[in-house]
Protein backbone atom coordinates (compact mmCIF):
# COMPACT_ATOMS: atom_id res chain seq x y z
CA UNK A 1 0.00 0.00 0.00
CA UNK A 2 1.54 3.31 -0.94
CA UNK A 3 0.76 6.60 1.03
CA UNK A 4 0.58 10.15 -0.63
CA UNK A 5 2.77 12.52 0.36
CA UNK A 6 2.06 14.34 3.45
CA UNK A 7 1.86 17.60 2.68
CA UNK A 8 1.74 19.70 6.01
CA UNK A 9 5.05 20.52 7.47
CA UNK A 10 4.64 20.69 10.69
CA UNK A 11 4.04 23.95 12.70
CA UNK A 12 7.20 23.35 14.25
CA UNK A 13 9.15 24.33 11.48
CA UNK A 14 10.14 28.08 11.96
CA UNK A 15 11.65 29.81 8.98
CA UNK A 16 15.02 27.87 8.31
CA UNK A 17 17.92 29.84 8.24
CA UNK A 18 20.37 29.79 4.89
CA UNK A 19 22.77 27.17 6.73
CA UNK A 20 19.63 24.72 7.32
CA UNK A 21 17.79 25.89 4.37
CA UNK A 22 19.48 22.50 2.47
CA UNK A 23 18.14 20.30 6.03
CA UNK A 24 15.18 21.36 5.27
CA UNK A 25 14.94 19.81 1.74
CA UNK A 26 14.49 16.75 3.30
CA UNK A 27 12.26 17.49 5.96
CA UNK A 28 8.89 17.50 3.96
CA UNK A 29 7.25 14.58 5.60
CA UNK A 30 6.16 13.38 2.22
CA UNK A 31 9.27 13.16 1.15
CA UNK A 32 10.41 11.51 4.07
CA UNK A 33 7.85 8.81 3.80
CA UNK A 34 8.81 7.88 0.22
CA UNK A 35 12.07 7.86 1.01
CA UNK A 36 11.99 5.93 4.21
CA UNK A 37 9.67 3.29 2.62
CA UNK A 38 12.52 2.84 -0.02
CA UNK A 39 15.40 2.45 2.07
CA UNK A 40 13.55 0.68 5.28
CA UNK A 41 14.14 -3.07 3.64
CA UNK A 42 17.87 -2.23 3.01
CA UNK A 43 18.13 -1.70 6.84
CA UNK A 44 15.52 -4.33 8.36
CA UNK A 45 17.36 -7.48 5.88
CA UNK A 46 21.22 -6.80 6.45
CA UNK A 47 20.21 -6.08 10.72
CA UNK A 48 18.43 -9.36 11.09
CA UNK A 49 21.33 -11.09 8.31
CA UNK A 50 24.01 -9.55 10.14
CA UNK A 51 22.69 -9.56 13.74
CA UNK A 52 21.82 -13.46 13.56
CA UNK A 53 25.31 -14.22 12.12
CA UNK A 54 27.36 -11.88 14.57
CA UNK A 55 25.76 -14.25 17.41
CA UNK A 56 25.64 -17.30 16.28
CA UNK A 57 29.20 -17.04 15.37
CA UNK A 58 29.31 -15.92 18.77
CA UNK A 59 27.33 -18.53 20.66
CA UNK A 60 28.86 -21.41 18.51
CA UNK A 61 31.80 -21.10 16.86
CA UNK A 62 34.10 -18.34 18.30
CA UNK A 63 36.65 -19.78 20.34
CA UNK A 64 36.27 -19.60 24.30
CA UNK A 65 38.87 -16.91 26.27
CA UNK A 66 41.60 -19.00 27.89
CA UNK A 67 40.83 -17.33 31.29
CA UNK A 68 37.34 -16.41 31.40
CA UNK A 69 35.86 -19.86 29.71
CA UNK A 70 32.81 -19.51 27.68
CA UNK A 71 31.23 -16.32 29.71
CA UNK A 72 33.40 -14.54 26.68
CA UNK A 73 30.84 -15.28 24.52
CA UNK A 74 28.58 -12.11 26.46
CA UNK A 75 30.55 -10.01 24.97
CA UNK A 76 28.69 -10.83 21.39
CA UNK A 77 25.70 -8.89 23.01
CA UNK A 78 27.33 -6.39 25.61
CA UNK A 79 29.80 -5.16 23.78
CA UNK A 80 27.74 -4.19 20.85
CA UNK A 81 24.79 -2.72 23.08
CA UNK A 82 27.61 -0.73 24.85
CA UNK A 83 28.33 1.06 21.52
CA UNK A 84 24.61 1.48 20.44
CA UNK A 85 23.68 2.78 23.86
CA UNK A 86 26.56 5.66 23.27
CA UNK A 87 26.29 6.00 19.45
CA UNK A 88 22.45 6.27 20.04
CA UNK A 89 22.71 8.87 22.51
CA UNK A 90 25.35 11.21 20.22
CA UNK A 91 22.44 10.51 17.63
CA UNK A 92 19.87 12.12 19.97
CA UNK A 93 22.09 15.19 20.96
CA UNK A 94 22.51 15.87 17.09
CA UNK A 95 18.80 15.76 16.28
CA UNK A 96 18.75 17.99 19.59
CA UNK A 97 21.15 20.32 18.30
CA UNK A 98 19.04 20.54 14.56
CA UNK A 99 15.81 21.14 16.79
CA UNK A 100 17.40 24.18 18.90
CA UNK A 101 19.17 25.92 16.00
CA UNK A 102 17.42 24.70 12.95
CA UNK A 103 13.75 24.37 13.97
CA UNK A 104 13.99 20.95 11.91
CA UNK A 105 10.41 19.80 11.85
CA UNK A 106 11.36 16.19 11.80
CA UNK A 107 14.43 16.68 13.89
CA UNK A 108 11.82 16.54 17.09
CA UNK A 109 10.09 13.69 16.24
CA UNK A 110 13.50 11.98 15.52
CA UNK A 111 14.70 12.87 19.48
CA UNK A 112 10.91 11.30 20.83
CA UNK A 113 11.78 7.97 19.00
CA UNK A 114 15.49 7.73 19.17
CA UNK A 115 14.82 7.87 22.93
CA UNK A 116 13.35 4.60 24.14
CA UNK A 117 15.20 2.25 21.64
CA UNK A 118 18.23 4.00 23.03
CA UNK A 119 16.72 3.44 26.45
CA UNK A 120 16.42 -0.66 25.64
CA UNK A 121 20.18 -0.61 24.14
CA UNK A 122 21.93 1.03 27.67
CA UNK A 123 19.41 -1.73 29.49
CA UNK A 124 21.02 -4.23 27.36
CA UNK A 125 24.21 -3.36 28.23
CA UNK A 126 23.73 -3.20 31.91
CA UNK A 127 21.66 -6.33 32.21
CA UNK A 128 24.23 -8.16 29.83
CA UNK A 129 27.35 -6.57 31.87
CA UNK A 130 25.61 -7.70 34.85
CA UNK A 131 25.22 -11.40 33.49
CA UNK A 132 28.65 -11.15 32.75
CA UNK A 133 30.25 -9.31 35.98
CA UNK A 134 28.41 -11.99 38.22
CA UNK A 135 30.70 -15.06 36.76
CA UNK A 136 34.09 -13.12 36.63
CA UNK A 137 33.80 -10.51 39.12
CA UNK A 138 31.63 -12.35 41.45
CA UNK A 139 29.15 -9.90 41.89
CA UNK A 140 26.41 -8.37 39.78
CA UNK A 141 27.21 -4.70 40.05
CA UNK A 142 29.87 -2.45 41.29
CA UNK A 143 29.97 1.30 41.35
CA UNK A 144 32.59 1.41 39.16
CA UNK A 145 32.91 4.56 36.93
CA UNK A 146 32.55 2.74 33.75
CA UNK A 147 29.16 1.23 35.51
CA UNK A 148 28.15 4.20 37.02
CA UNK A 149 28.32 6.55 33.91
CA UNK A 150 26.49 4.04 31.56
CA UNK A 151 24.08 3.98 34.37
CA UNK A 152 23.76 7.39 34.32
CA UNK A 153 23.33 7.34 30.27
CA UNK A 154 20.15 5.62 30.95
CA UNK A 155 18.59 8.03 33.87
CA UNK A 156 19.85 10.52 31.24
CA UNK A 157 17.22 8.41 27.97
CA UNK A 158 14.64 8.21 31.42
CA UNK A 159 14.72 11.82 31.91
CA UNK A 160 14.50 13.08 28.33
CA UNK A 161 11.54 10.21 27.55
CA UNK A 162 9.38 11.56 30.28
CA UNK A 163 10.81 15.54 30.05
CA UNK A 164 9.13 15.26 26.25
CA UNK A 165 5.85 14.08 27.27
CA UNK A 166 5.64 16.18 30.30
CA UNK A 167 4.47 19.74 28.78
CA UNK A 168 0.98 19.90 27.48
CA UNK A 169 2.02 21.97 24.67
CA UNK A 170 4.50 19.40 22.78
CA UNK A 171 6.92 21.97 21.71
CA UNK A 172 7.91 23.53 25.47
CA UNK A 173 8.54 19.27 25.78
CA UNK A 174 10.65 19.08 22.69
CA UNK A 175 12.47 22.13 23.41
CA UNK A 176 13.38 21.01 26.97
CA UNK A 177 14.09 17.44 26.24
CA UNK A 178 17.01 19.05 23.40
CA UNK A 179 18.52 21.25 26.40
CA UNK A 180 18.43 18.21 28.66
CA UNK A 181 19.85 15.70 25.66
CA UNK A 182 22.61 18.45 24.76
CA UNK A 183 23.90 18.57 28.38
CA UNK A 184 23.93 15.25 28.90
CA UNK A 185 26.62 15.03 26.24
CA UNK A 186 29.36 15.41 28.80
CA UNK A 187 28.46 11.83 29.58
CA UNK A 188 29.72 10.35 26.67
CA UNK A 189 33.23 11.29 26.60
CA UNK A 190 33.39 10.42 30.22
CA UNK A 191 31.98 6.85 29.45
CA UNK A 192 34.52 6.47 27.09
CA UNK A 193 37.35 7.56 29.15
CA UNK A 194 36.29 6.30 32.30
CA UNK A 195 38.23 3.32 32.74
CA UNK A 196 41.66 5.73 31.54
CA UNK A 197 40.69 8.37 34.43
CA UNK A 198 40.28 6.26 37.14
CA UNK A 199 41.50 2.41 38.49
CA UNK A 200 37.94 0.83 37.49
CA UNK A 201 37.31 -2.97 37.82
CA UNK A 202 36.00 -3.04 34.15
CA UNK A 203 38.46 -3.45 31.90
CA UNK A 204 39.95 -1.11 28.97
CA UNK A 205 39.15 -0.86 25.52
CA UNK A 206 39.74 -3.84 23.39
CA UNK A 207 39.50 -1.93 20.21
CA UNK A 208 40.50 1.88 19.45
CA UNK A 209 40.73 3.54 16.77
CA UNK A 210 44.12 4.15 16.34
CA UNK A 211 45.58 1.36 17.69
CA UNK A 212 46.14 -2.58 16.50
CA UNK A 213 42.50 -4.30 18.84
CA UNK A 214 44.37 -6.54 22.01
CA UNK A 215 41.59 -9.36 20.85
CA UNK A 216 42.17 -12.48 18.38
CA UNK A 217 40.81 -11.93 14.91
CA UNK A 218 38.82 -15.31 16.12
CA UNK A 219 36.91 -13.01 18.57
CA UNK A 220 36.89 -9.76 16.61
CA UNK A 221 35.36 -10.86 13.50
CA UNK A 222 32.28 -12.04 14.98
CA UNK A 223 31.95 -9.14 17.22
CA UNK A 224 32.52 -6.61 14.42
CA UNK A 225 29.44 -8.64 12.27
CA UNK A 226 27.25 -8.51 16.07
CA UNK A 227 28.04 -4.86 16.13
CA UNK A 228 26.96 -4.46 12.63
CA UNK A 229 24.31 -6.06 12.66
CA UNK A 230 22.60 -3.78 15.64
CA UNK A 231 23.77 -0.94 14.07
CA UNK A 232 21.48 -1.73 11.02
CA UNK A 233 18.45 -3.38 13.79
CA UNK A 234 18.96 0.32 14.98
CA UNK A 235 18.60 2.51 12.14
CA UNK A 236 15.67 0.15 10.95
CA UNK A 237 13.76 0.75 14.34
CA UNK A 238 14.27 4.12 14.72
CA UNK A 239 13.18 4.97 10.77
CA UNK A 240 10.22 2.78 11.45
CA UNK A 241 9.42 4.25 14.66
CA UNK A 242 9.58 7.81 12.79
CA UNK A 243 7.41 6.83 9.88
CA UNK A 244 4.75 5.69 12.36
CA UNK A 245 5.94 9.13 14.42
CA UNK A 246 5.47 11.01 11.27
CA UNK A 247 1.75 9.27 10.27
CA UNK A 248 0.03 9.49 13.44
CA UNK A 249 0.56 13.33 13.11
CA UNK A 250 -1.01 13.50 10.01
CA UNK A 251 -3.59 11.41 11.96
CA UNK A 252 -4.04 14.14 14.56
CA UNK A 253 -3.71 16.81 12.37
CA UNK A 254 -6.68 15.69 10.12
CA UNK A 255 -8.66 15.19 12.87
CA UNK A 256 -8.26 18.51 14.31
CA UNK A 257 -9.11 20.24 11.04
CA UNK A 258 -12.18 17.51 10.82
CA UNK A 259 -13.44 18.68 14.37
CA UNK A 260 -12.72 22.37 13.64
CA UNK A 261 -14.33 22.58 10.31
CA UNK A 262 -17.66 20.89 11.98
CA UNK B 1 30.45 -24.73 27.98
CA UNK B 2 31.31 -22.87 31.01
CA UNK B 3 28.58 -20.53 32.71
CA UNK B 4 25.50 -21.46 30.58
CA UNK B 5 22.79 -19.75 32.40
CA UNK B 6 24.55 -16.68 32.37
CA UNK B 7 25.46 -16.83 28.43
CA UNK B 8 21.85 -17.82 27.20
CA UNK B 9 20.09 -15.07 29.27
CA UNK B 10 22.32 -12.37 27.59
CA UNK B 11 21.59 -13.97 24.37
CA UNK B 12 17.77 -14.33 25.15
CA UNK B 13 17.72 -10.59 26.56
CA UNK B 14 19.00 -9.44 23.52
CA UNK B 15 16.59 -11.27 21.33
CA UNK B 16 13.71 -9.85 23.74
CA UNK B 17 14.70 -6.22 22.95
CA UNK B 18 15.46 -6.74 19.66
CA UNK B 19 12.48 -8.28 19.14
CA UNK B 20 10.47 -6.43 21.22
CA UNK B 21 11.04 -2.83 19.28
CA UNK B 22 11.40 -4.45 15.55
CA UNK B 23 7.75 -5.97 15.96
CA UNK B 24 6.30 -2.86 17.98
CA UNK B 25 7.66 -0.42 15.36
CA UNK B 26 6.43 -2.69 12.34
CA UNK B 27 2.66 -2.74 14.48
CA UNK B 28 2.42 0.63 15.33
CA UNK B 29 3.41 1.61 11.41
CA UNK B 30 0.91 -1.10 10.22
CA UNK B 31 -1.69 0.62 12.54
CA UNK B 32 -0.39 3.95 11.58
CA UNK B 33 -1.09 3.47 7.81
CA UNK B 34 -4.42 2.05 8.16
CA UNK B 35 -5.88 4.69 9.94
CA UNK B 36 -4.51 7.35 7.33
CA UNK B 37 -5.62 5.13 4.69
CA UNK B 38 -9.17 5.25 6.23
CA UNK B 39 -9.14 9.47 6.96
CA UNK B 40 -6.98 10.86 4.54
CA UNK B 41 -9.88 13.11 2.42
CA UNK B 42 -6.99 12.74 -0.77
CA UNK B 43 -7.59 9.24 -0.57
CA UNK B 44 -11.74 9.57 -0.29
CA UNK B 45 -11.60 12.49 -2.87
CA UNK B 46 -9.50 9.40 -5.46
CA UNK B 47 -11.43 6.61 -4.58
CA UNK B 48 -15.60 8.65 -5.64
Amino acid sequence: MSLRPVEAVSSLAGAPSSAGSSLHRFANPGRFLRLSETVLPWLVVPAILLTATGLGWGLFFAPADWQQGDAVRIMYVHVPSAWLASSAYFALAVCSLLSLVWRHPLADLAAVEIGPVGAGFTALCLASGSLWGKPMWGAWWVWDARLTSVLVLFFLYLGHIVLVRAFDDPVRGYRAGSILALVGVINLPIIKFSVDWWNTLHQPASITLLGAPTMAPSMLWPLLVSALGFSFAFAAIVVARLRAAVMERRIRGLLLARAGSR
Amino acid sequence: MTHLPFIVASYALAVLVLGWFGIGAWLRTAAAKRRLAAIDPRRERTAR
